[in-house]
């Protein structure tokens, strides 16, 4: 049988005296989405700072193609083609997209004895690789990250991350400062990465995003595993009520109205 | 190379110090009744600018990266010193106190570049610290060795051709110095994968840490650098003029970080140039040493400078905000 590409096993991360993690095993396939769903504070982050050897496992084994694994560093992760987008994708502002895109892997071409950055090819290519997932109005590669979309971040920095090789995408929360638009872009650069073959884990707390590009759902609630099953095995209902802890959004609602009824002072004033 | 159109030109991180360059010298032609011939022949500007420039470029560099070093202030006496002690007082080979002089601004640098990189406390703590100490250092040493705070030296006449010359009876050869060492910087920054790694770091150590880069060798290597070309003003200095003081230098800390935040490195690191830090010195020492060939009081090049750098800090932030929001090819 095939090995998932990336498994952990009882894996449990405590910072201290504070328990973090506990006891998480899941897999994820090749070619997959793997959504990661879980309110603030659930662990989520932890989780995959975890598999991308920011942290290490106080307990408990990562497996990558079937072989025990153990990151003393993020490098060593991205080598073995685990690389990562944070929420706000590019991460480097003031720096132009083909800089960016080729940060530490330069493309140089000879220059006497001089190895000289090649600015023309690493625009090219960088333009070239996010155009290929569909973001078309990325044409000049001296554009400056912080100038782009947040979608166009995103899109860029996903581009980058299969360009380079990876097998494990880890997108964290990329669709939360996005609006509707720009959100659904990323949604299908997702898919498009997942028809390559890569294996997505994908963050959100946005179960609308999740139900749209998810093969396989994961919920955390306070660092534990609380669900795990395949699309069309959960309505939309039953994934948010377990993404608020069991407790069902109805009762919420229910509280709400009653907190409400009885009010008659003035309404709050918003935090200035 | 870049369309030179005027628009992509002011998104160059120097942009705002070619303007401040022009309006200083077009302030004191029109109100100060320079010259301008005469102005830019002189010497007296462009060996200050030399000397300064040559600190400026490495801390520069360190602003991009995102640290600071102000031990700079402690390590041009300390430079001169070092040689005039170990070639003047105790008249060893000149070659070693050169050594002796570049090496201790190596040492300092290699001191404040791995207190920085393995502790969590600022640069400008650390260099603070260094700094101080070294002051420290440099004072007792010279009253204990040679019984004074002032040490004569003699250098060879071949020493004195490479470091220590006028060129044309007023030209420091410190010029051709910082002409080769901005030279080289601009290649190394800006043509060469180093300077991608090194905006990177600027921007973001721990994205750039990940993404492969020896974050904290290049952070040690540029904390090397600034001391020891700090050290080697020093040198030079007392090369030229046969004797070394404990005292001076402590200028350099304000004068270099004022010509590199004029020359549009932003403070927090992750932008700037070699071109716009070496125009921020000429800017600089346009202002504080041109004010004595105009009509105008010399005390006001203080309020010169303030004024210079809040309108140069205004515009840099106005381009970089430009460059951020424009597109070149944006189409209709
Ligand atoms: N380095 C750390 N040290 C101590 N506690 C931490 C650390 N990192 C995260 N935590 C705690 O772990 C919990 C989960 O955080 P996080 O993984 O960021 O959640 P999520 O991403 O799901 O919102 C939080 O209560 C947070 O305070
Ligand atoms: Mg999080």
């Amino acid at each position: 049988m095939t090995h998932p590409v990336l498994e952990l096993r009882n894996v449990s991360k405590s910072f201290g005296p504070i328990d973090v993690l506990h006891d998480i095993s899941l897999k994820v396939n090749a070619g997959e989405v793997l959504c990661l769903l879980g309110d603030n504070g659930a662990g989520k982050s932890t989780l995959i700072m975890t598999l991308a050897g920011v942290h290490k496992p106080t307990t408990g084994e990562i497996f990558m193609d079937g072989e025990g694994i153990r990151f003393d560093r993020p490098k060593d992760a991205a080598d073995r083609g685990i690389a990562t987008v944070h929420q706000f994708g590019g991460t480097f502002p003031l720096m132009s997209i083909g800089r960016s895109f080729f940060v530490g892997v330069e493309p140089v071409r000879k220059f006497g004895p001089l190895r000289i950055f090649d600015r023309k090819t690493a625009n090219q290519t960088a333009v070239k690789a996010v155009q290929e997932f569909g973001i078309t109005r990325i044409d000049d590669g001296d554009r400056l990250i912080g100038g782009l979309s947040g979608g166009e971040r995103q899109a860029l920095a996903i581009a980058r991350a299969v360009h380079f090789g990876a097998r494990v995408l880890i997108l964290d929360e990329p669709t939360a400062a996005l609006g509707v638009k720009q959100a659904s872009h990323v949604l299908r650069i997702v898919l498009e990465a997942k028809k390559r073959g890569i294996a997505v884990i994908f963050i959100t707390h946005q179960v609308t995003h999740a139900m749209a590009v998810g093969d396989h759902f994961a919920v955390l609630i306070r660092g534990a595993l609380a669900a795990n099953f395949m699309r069309g095995e959960k309505s939309r209902e039953e994934i948010t009520d377990l993404m608020a802890g069991g407790e069902a959004l109805a009762d919420l609602g229910a509280e709400i109205e009653s907190r409400m009824g009885p009010h008659d002072g003035p309404p709050p004033q918003p935090a200035a | 190379m870049t369309i030179l159109s005027p628009v992509s030109l002011l998104h160059r991180p120097q942009s705002g110090a070619v303007l401040s360059l022009i309006a200083v010298l077009a302030f004191f032609m029109l109100f100060g009744g320079v010259d301008i011939g005469r102005f830019l022949g002189a010497a007296s500007w462009v060996n200050f600018a030399a000397n300064l420039g040559i600190v400026a470029l490495p801390v520069g560099l360190l602003m991009i990266a995102g640290e600071l070093d102000i031990s700079i202030g402690a390590m041009i006496p300390a430079g001169s010193m070092s040689i005039a002690v170990v070639s003047g007082h105790y008249d060893l080979p000149i070659l070693v106190g050169i050594g002796f002089a570049l090496g201790l601004g190596a040492v300092v640098g290699l001191i404040n570049g791995i207190l920085t990189v393995r502790t969590s406390v600022p640069s400008l703590i650390i260099t603070l610290a260094t700094l101080v100490a070294m002051q420290g250092i440099v004072l007792s040493a010279s009253v204990l060795l040679t019984g004074n705070a002032s040490v004569p030296l003699d250098a060879p006449a071949w020493a004195k051709a490479i470091f220590g010359r006028l060129i044309g009876g007023n030209y420091q050869i410190i010029i051709l110095w910082w002409i080769g060492l901005a030279a080289v910087l601009y290649v190394v920054v800006h043509q060469m994968p180093f300077g991608n790694r090194l905006f990177a770091m600027g921007g973001d150590r721990a994205s750039a840490r990940n993404a492969g880069i020896a974050t904290d060798r290049m952070t040690i290597g540029l904390f090397v650098l600034s001391a020891t070309s700090a050290s080697f003003v020093g040198m030079c200095g007392a090369i030229l003029f046969n004797s070394a003081q404990v005292s001076g230098g402590m200028n350099y800390i304000f004068n270099a970080v004022v010509s590199i935040v004029v020359g549009g490195v932003l403070l927090t690191g992750g932008f700037g140039s070699v071109i716009g830090i070496v125009l921020g010195t000429l800017t600089f020492a346009v202002v504080s040493q041109g004010i004595y060939f105009t009509d105008i009081d010399r005390n006001w090049s203080s309020l010169i400078i303030g004024v210079m750098l809040l309108v140069a800090v205004w515009m840099n932030n106005s381009f970089r905000t430009m460059a951020l929001t424009h597109s070149p090819k944006k189409k209709p």
